[in-house]
Order: structure tokens, then C-alpha cells, then sequence
């Protein structure tokens, strides 16, 4: 006789009481499961209506501007609101240089103060630094900006920035005049506010290399220098690149901090002194006072130009974290966990 | 868990709708005026809205200093009652509009020079300079140009640095009207508006900006609303007039500005920058209020349009102490004697 099949006059098997008071109300349960379920439907596809929304807003909004300039508006330097010709290169320069530099300066850090944090700082200064790089992460953009135009720029101006100067002033991108406010002020005012959020998660992704790992190479007798370059980073790199492209997206999009030191020209010089302008930036700065019809067109789109670019950032980004089933999708390891060891 | 029956969901319902329906929505109360733009003259129009509440407790203000181009695009959409705007509405804007569209002359602005020079000396400025120094031709404070109308004053060698509005203002639309005026070569190469496109200098956002990059980078100069000259402190150049005369720019020099512009019929959309009064303070600009000739809503176009009498009146009393003009006498009538044909 098969000794698992179910008798079903079997007492254990009868349905107790509260399983019959939960059948009997099966009919609320399953109305109230069913108004969940459109209700929570309904909440995630009102956030595809949304960008579907803004994407259609800016598309009318810009529309005239599409029509009159075409692909001359990504391509001509000439920004001129009176005269009424429009042309988005300088700020489409801007935004990516700033975006470029900024990153370039904020990813090695995060990632060195994430390894730091993980892999060799003493555990009592882990907690106190974790605690001011989230909170870091909140100050708002406009505290940042007004930091930098009265603290940051007049420092550049008469100590980072001639320092540079003469270090590096063969290269075409430290010449020239020196008024503080400037691309590379602007970059590194960015830089400053995406480490926090870069280093947060360079954190999560390291935290998520499994102990395992580590201890293979310990026992394969690794310096920490080694454990580090051999099995912690390669695991994780994939994932650090996604976040590194996350914090890009975040720089694009940054504004009122960027406008207080970017020094809001639009013209696309070689020297990182210049003065420069981003797309955001134009959109903060002439939006309320544009009373003509071309002039608003223009605007959006820059707004849509913005909108394009961060969602190509934000594919990439995508592209990038898919590309990483260890950190996002964690499969099991080839061998069993040493589990002696715990 | 107990699982809330269907009876229970109806009764939060009915409920909510009975809150809904006793909210004080449809109560009828304080008529509520909105209003909608510049916000050059946004500190003085504040006061005005708190004091005349104060005379007239049945009206209500509601202002929002978002930018003479959102005022301009809110009165044509009509969701505010009245717009504010320190540039004349565009004629191609004009006829768009559903109705007529007037401008009301509330006070006069100026534009002060600041600079930042080691010691402050009190500079002087002529029209030439000033365009030769935007248009990006001065970059140096020992220009032969500067020490030639400033003789008593050694000027040192500084780089000279323009910092002017990034963000489109009613400021810069009178510094650059004024531009426009004296100098052809500006008016075709940059022209007039709220934003232009800068031959040269940095940009900084507000005037709260520019007083920043000014005070704080040495060679600098730029236009700022006076009242932020004066309060900052910065110093700020005497600027030559029409009449030869070397002015510094205050109410009363604002007024006489006012005082010597022509107006032809009752159009009051003129511009007093360099006016021909011998005392009158060259960089200075009309703030205007708009409203539509016709407004749909009969009650508070008469609430609308008794504050507009006070504020031309009684009211413009309280414009000097926060740095900007009075109508002169003769203006102020004949912008009274329009105001009627509203009804």
C-alpha cells in the first residue's frame, strides 16, 4: 500500500475551523483580491501614462521648433531669443562635458570610498561614514549651489584654478582667462553631489559579493590587494558601471546648482575656465520669461532634447545592469558554500 | 484578520461624500483677485496687496511672481485677472488676445551699474562706454576710454569682467532697451528683450546672483535692480544722460525720466530709458499692470480696478522706500483719466 496517499476520511484532513470561516468568506476575499489587483494595475500603468504624457506634452509643445529649425536646432551654436534663431549645441556640449568630467571625477571616488567601507576601513568608522554619505545624499540641489558660488568658486578662482593653470596649462583646457564660475566649476559641483549616491551604491553592489568568494581567495593565501583585484571587483564590475551610468543620468538632469557656477554662456569653448551652459540650466533660466511663440518652442525643445538624452543614459544603464545576473539576478555558485568555515 | 464586508466599504463611502459635499467650497466669500508675473516689481507689489487688504477688507490678492512671460501667457489664457509684466505685451501677442489688452504704468525701475573696483572710487559712465564695455570691446579698467571720463580716479589694471542676468528679467529688458537706444551697434548686433544673446561676460541667475558674482570677483560689473545696489551695498556708476549731465540713478531721478518722455495719445507703453531731462537717470524702464479692457467678471473688475486708483494715488507713496518711482503728476492723471473705459 503506498503509505503517502491521502485517505480522505482521514480526521487530520478534514478542514478545520478556521480554515471554514476562511471559505466561507471566500467570495469578499476574492472581490477584495480582484479590487487589489486593478487598483495596483491601474497605479503602475498611470506611470506609463505619465511619461507617455510629458513625452506627448513636450513633443506639441516643441513641435513648431521641430518644424521651423530641424535638424539644424542639434547641430547650430546660435542661441539668440531675440532675432528668434535657435540652436541647442552649446548646451547639449555643455551638459555632456559637465556630465563627462563630473562623473569621471565622482566614480573612482565612490568606488574607492565604497571599498573602503567594505573591504579595509576599521569597522567603528564604517557605520559614522555610511551614515553621512546617505545623508549626503539628501542635501538639496540648491544648498549645494549656493555653497559652491560663495565657498567653492572664490577658492577655485584664486587658488584650484591658477593651480591647475600652471600644472597643466600646456593643455588647451587649462588656458585662458580665470573668472571662478565656469564648466569645470559646474562639473564639480555635479561631481560632489552624485558621489554621495554613487558610493551608496558601489556599497550595496560590493556588500552583495558573496563572503564565499572572498574566502576562496583568502585560502588561495590572496593579499587583500589581491582579494580585491581578483575576486571582488572583477564579481562586481559589471554592476559598479551600471551604477557609475545611473549617477550620469543623475548629472544630466542637475540644475539649480549647476546654473549658480556654470557661468551661463552659450558658446562651446576648449578652456574648462569658460564660463559654459547646459540644457537644464537654459530651461531654469528662460522658461518664465519667454513671452514669444518661437522662443517657448525652442525651450521645449530643449526640454525634449533633455528628456532623449537622459533616456538613451538610462537604456545604456539598463543595457548595462542586465548584462550582470551575479548582482541583480543572483544564480547559485558552481560549488557549495563552505559552510565549515561559519 | 477580519476581512471588511462590502457594506462596511460603502459606508466610508457615503461618508466621504458627505465630507466632500459639506466642504466650504461653494460658500461664497472674499472676492479672490489673481494675478500673475514680473517680478521686478514684485517687493513693492507685495506691500501694496498687504496695505490695501488692510483698507479693504473685503477684497483678497493673490500674486504669483513667476516672470513677465508667464504673466503675459496667463492673462491670454485668462486664468489670472490681471498680468504684470516690465516689457510691453508684442503686437503679434496683442492680436492674438481675446480682448483688448491694456497696459497701466504702475512705477518706474532702474537699472544701477555696480562694479567692484579696490576702494569703490565713484565711477562715471557715457553711453559709448557703456555699450563698448557689453559689447565685450572693454576688457581692461586702464582702458584709455575709462580713464578719459574718469580723470579724478586712478584706475587700476583689472580685467574687466561683464556679468549680466542669465535668466530672462524685466531688468534686462531695460538695460538692453537702453542699450538699444544709444547705441546702433548693439541694437544690431544684440537688440532688446528679456533675454538677449550676450556678446560677452558670465551669467548669473537673479539679481541676487549677479550682486554675488559681482561682490565677489574683483574687475566685475554688471546692471542690477537698484534697489539690490543699494542694499548689498555695491557701488554704482553715474551715468551720463541725454543732457550731458552725469546722474546716479534714485526715485527722483527716475521720475524726471518719466517726467521728459513724450506720450503720444493714451498709449502707455513707453519707454523712458535715456530721456532728454536734464536730471533725468538714463537706464530706466515702465512696469506695467495688464488688464483686459472688457473683464468677464464685472464684480472684480471694479474691485480690480479701485486698487489700481489707490495704487496711482495714495499708494505711490510707498514706491520711493523700497527704491522705486512715483508717476510724475502730469503722467499719473492722464493714466486716472484712461482708467474708466474698463467697465
Amino acid at each position: 500500500m503506498n503509505p503517502f496517499r491521502r485517505d480522505p476520511s482521514s480526521d487530520a484532513l478534514r478542514p478545520s475551523a478556521r480554515t471554514r470561516s476562511l471559505t466561507r468568506s471566500v467570495g469578499i476575499g476574492r472581490i477584495l483580491d480582484r479590487g487589489f489587483g486593478i487598483l495596483v494595475t491601474a497605479a503602475g500603468i498611470s506611470v506609463l501614462a505619465l511619461a507617455a504624457l510629458v513625452g506627448w506634452e513636450l513633443y506639441r509643445g516643441a513641435e513648431k521648433a521641430i518644424g521651423r529649425y530641424g535638424a539644424g536646432f542639434l547641430v547650430s551654436s546660435h542661441w539668440d531669443p531675440v532675432t528668434g534663431r535657435f540652436g541647442a549645441l552649446p548646451f547639449l556640449y555643455g551638459t555632456l562635458v559637465s556630465s563627462a568630467i563630473a562623473l569621471l571625477l565622482a566614480f573612482p571616488l565612490s568606488v574607492a570610498t565604497a571599498l573602503s567601507l567594505t573591504e579595509f576601513a576599521p569597522i567603528w568608522l564604517r557605520r559614522p561614514v555610511l551614515t553621512l554619505v546617505d545623508l549626503m545624499s539628501a542635501v538639496p540641489s540648491v544648498v549645494w549651489g549656493l555653497w559652491a558660488m560663495f565657498e567653492m568658486v572664490p577658492w577655485l578662482r584664486q587658488t584650484g584654478f591658477p593651480f591647475l593653470q600652471r600644472v597643466f596649462g600646456w593643455l588647451p583646457f587649462f588656458q585662458g582667462p580665470i573668472y571662478g564660475v565656469s564648466l569645470l566649476a559646474g562639473a564639480l559641483v555635479i561631481a560632489m553631489m552624485i558621489t554621495p549616491i554613487v558610493t551608496s551604491l558601489a556599497i550595496e553592489i560590493l556588500r552583495s559579493v558573496p563572503p564565499t568568494l572572498r574566502e576562496a581567495v583568502w585560502a588561495l593565501g590572496a593579499t587583500r590587494w589581491e582579494v580585491m583585484c581578483v575576486g571582488v571587483l572583477p564579481y562586481a564590475r559589471s554592476a559598479l558601471v551600471g551604477a557609475g551610468v545611473l549617477g550620469l543620468g543623475r548629472a544630466l538632469g542637475e540644475t539649480m546648482a549647476v546654473t549658480m557656477v556654470i557661468g551661463n554662456r552659450p558658446d562651446i569653448l576648449l578652456s574648462l575656465f569658460a564660463p559654459g551652459y547646459t540644457l537644464a540650466s537654459v530651461l531654469v533660466n528662460e522658461f518664465a520669461e519667454a513671452t514669444s511663440e518661437e522662443h517657448l518652442s525652442a525651450l521645449f525643445e530643449i526640454g525634449l532634447t533633455l528628456v532623449v538624452v537622459t533616456f538613451v543614459i538610462n537604456f545604456l544603464a539598463r543595457l548595462l545592469i542586465h548584462n550582470v545576473p551575479l548582482f541583480f539576478a543572483p544564480r547559485p555558485l558552481p560549488t557549495q558554500p563552505m559552510e565549515m568555515h561559519r | 484578520m477580519k476581512i471588511p464586508g462590502p457594506w462596511s466599504l460603502f459606508f466610508l463611502l457615503v461618508l466621504a461624500l458627505l465630507w466632500l459635499s459639506s466642504a466650504p467650497w461653494g460658500r461664497e466669500s472674499k472676492p479672490l483677485i489673481n494675478g500673475a508675473g514680473a517680478s521686478f516689481p514684485f517687493p513693492l507689489y507685495a506691500r501694496w496687496f498687504a496695505t490695501y487688504e488692510r483698507l479693504d477688507p473685503t477684497v483678497r490678492f493673490n500674486y504669483q511672481a513667476i516672470g513677465s512671460g508667464g504673466g503675459q501667457q496667463q492673462l491670454l489664457h485668462q486664468t489670472v485677472d490681471f498680468g504684470a509684466s516690465d516689457s510691453p505685451v508684442r503686437q503679434a501677442i496683442l492680436k492674438t488676445a481675446p480682448e483688448k489688452i491694456l497696459h497701466i504704468p504702475m512705477v518706474a525701475g532702474a537699472d544701477a551699474l555696480a562694479y567692484n573696483l579696490p576702494g569703490s572710487p565713484p565711477l562715471h559712465l557715457g553711453p559709448e562706454t557703456i555699450a563698448d564695455i557689453f559689447l565685450g570691446r572693454i576688457d581692461n579698467w586702464n582702458d584709455s576710454r575709462l580713464a578719459q571720463i574718469n580723470p579724478n580716479i586712478q584706475l587700476p589694471s583689472l580685467p574687466l569682467v561683464v556679468v549680466h542676468r542669465s535668466d530672462g528679467s524685466g531688468t534686462t529688458y531695460i538695460f538692453t532697451d537702453y542699450l538699444a537706444k544709444v547705441s546702433s551697434e548693439w541694437a544690431r548686433i544684440a537688440g532688446r528683450g528679456t533675454a538677449v544673446r550676450w556678446p560677452t561676460g558670465i551669467g548669473a541667475k537673479g539679481n541676487e546672483g549677479v550682486a554675488g558674482q559681482i561682490r565677489s570677483l574683483p574687475g566685475a560689473i554688471g546692471y542690477l535692480e537698484l534697489a539690490f545696489a543699494v542694499q548689498n551695498p555695491l557701488p554704482y556708476a553715474a551715468v551720463k544722460n541725454r543732457a550731458g549731465n552725469y546722474v546716479l540713478p534714485s526715485p527722483e531721478s527716475m521720475t524726471q525720466a518719466m517726467a521728459s518722455s513724450p506720450l503720444e495719445r493714451d498709449d502707455f507703453r513707453i519707454s523712458i530709458a535715456d530721456a532728454s531731462g536734464p536730471g533725468a537717470y538714463p537706464i530706466a524702464g515702465l512696469t506695467w499692470l495688464l488688464l483686459y479692457e472688457k473683464p468677464p467678471d464685472r464684480q472684480k473688475a471694479e474691485k480690480l480696478l479701485a486698487f489700481v486708483r489707490w495704487c496711482l494715488t495714495d499708494g505711490q507713496a510707498l514706491a520711493s522706500s523700497l527704491d522705486y518711482a512715483p508717476l510724475p503728476p502730469r503722467l499719473r492723471e492722464r493714466v486716472l483719466a484712461s482708467l474708466p473705459e474698463i467697465r
